[in-house]
């Protein structure tokens, strides 16, 4: 049996989820990184995508995050979130308008910095769907 | 002297507004609870954030590199004003209060020479500033329709302030609002979002020193991807703040409109049983007298 620790979802309006938990697999900006017991101390952004949380009897429970920062400290995982829905609760209809906006924002950008991060978070999105219609 | 009839209406009117006042204390207690409700659970989040922040910013301190929403711009000419308010009246000075220490702050910005925006969130601010600084005001956003704030009111009104400074359209950015402190005490803040201040002792409430952390990707990228979004954050919790304030200070209002009703109604019933008690006894002494002289 796996050990446990302290993990925290949160976003602006409320705390989702405070829980001990066995593992957490987080969509780092620079990947996707698992989260055990004694994780060193790190703080890291997050690509949306799907944030999951294996439970202490071993069952995967999967949200849809978006943009925020994932912060580790003294033991405790705090997931910060601006949007997190449990995939269960999720609607394709939201995800659409997510897309939408981001194709907006793709069309709206002025430089090409901007174009740049508007068409990843676009992929992104669009992989999220994927993988949700996949599921 | 007022007739019997005339104070009869009077009476029977202001038991009505006593009525009412009496339910919009209790609709305001209601929603109090619901605000404070609200405002306790977006508390995790804030304090997460700031604390982050306060680390990172630590880090930066001093730096050339600094991003500009933490160095501002090198200039103070242009300030702008974000004036977050209610959309409805009726609760005591909690408007004016905000919309005042606003206006101080317009005006002595004014004598001094420089050049003032301003952002009306909510109606009745628009309408407590508009008479003096009405040409000031660039724009002003309307929340009536939004029963609960919710982020997403806060996001737009955060980008639309990062907009204007992507544009280079202002120096520095205030924000006023009302803090909670209790159903009695509620107190206008001004808070600057831009350039960003914190508050250095927060950094340490973190275990350790900032160098224990491992960042990723860079501190820099995460202190860029995270100011934009501390604004919002900023931004919703003093739109929540002010929710619980407005209710606490209608809820106190209302209590006071129906206790100075409650007294009045007892003064004018004792002028109106004077006044029908000398009556009758005028009524009696004609009759009386009009026996005698038969």
């Amino acid at each position: 049996m796996a050990e446990l620790f302290q993990f925290e979802l949160v976003s602006p309006e409320r705390q989702l989820l405070s829980a001990h938990v066995a593992e957490v697999v987080v969509p780092g900006v620079e990947g996707e990184f698992g989260v055990l017991k004694d994780h060193s101390p790190l703080v890291s952004t997050i690509n949306p995508g799907i944030l999951k949380v294996r439970n202490d009897d071993g069952g995967w429970v999967e949200y849809f995050v978006r943009g925020g920062f994932a912060e580790i400290s003294s033991g405790v995982l705090s997931v910060l979130a601006e949007q997190a829905v449990p995939v269960t609760e999720i609607s394709a209809e939201q995800l659409d308008l997510a897309i939408r906006n981001a194709e907006e924002d793709l069309a709206d950008a002025k430089d090409d910095n901007a174009k740049q991060k508007a068409e990843m978070t676009l992929s992104q999105l669009r992989d999220v769907a994927e993988a949700l219609k996949s599921a | 002297m007022p007739s019997l009839k005339d104070l009869r209406n009077r009476i029977a009117s202001v038991k009505a507004t006593q009525k009412i006042t009496k339910a919009m204390q209790m609709v305001a207690a209601a929603k109090l609870r619901r605000a404070q409700e609200a405002a306790e659970a977006a508390r995790p989040y804030a304090e997460r954030m700031e604390a982050v922040l306060a680390n990172l910013a630590v880090a930066f301190e001093g730096r050339d590199d600094a991003p500009k929403l933490m160095s501002g711009t090198g200039n103070d000419q242009v300030h702008l004003l974000v004036v977050a308010t209610a959309e409805r009246g009726l609760c005591g000075g909690f408007n004016s209060n905000i919309a005042k220490l606003a206006r101080d702050r317009a005006r002595s910005l004014i004598a001094q020479g420089k050049t003032v925006k301003i952002i009306c969130v909510g109606k009745k601010g628009y309408d407590a500033l508009k008479r003096e600084l009405g040409q000031y005001v660039i724009k002003t956003i309307d929340l009536r329709s939004v029963k609960n704030v919710a982020f997403s009111n806060a996001d737009d009104i955060g980008r639309e302030v990062l907009a204007m400074y992507a544009n280079g359209e202002f120096d520095v950015c205030t924000l006023y609002y009302s803090t909670f402190k209790s159903v009695i005490a509620q107190e206008p803040t001004a808070q600057q979002l831009i350039p960003a201040q914190f508050d250095a002792g927060k950094a340490e409430t973190v275990d350790g020193p900032s160098a224990v952390y491992e960042y990723e990707p860079d501190e820099a990228e995460i202190l860029e991807d995270l100011l934009p979004r501390n604004i919002s954050v900023q931004v919703f919790r003093a739109l929540l703040e002010n929710a619980a304030s407005e209710q606490g200070a209608r809820m106190s209002a209302m209590d006071n409109a129906t206790r100075n009703a409650g007294e009045m109604i007892d003064k004018l019933t004792i002028t109106y049983n004077r006044q029908r008690q000398a009556q009758i006894t005028t009524e009696l002494i004609e009759i009386i007298s009009g026996a005698e002289a038969l």
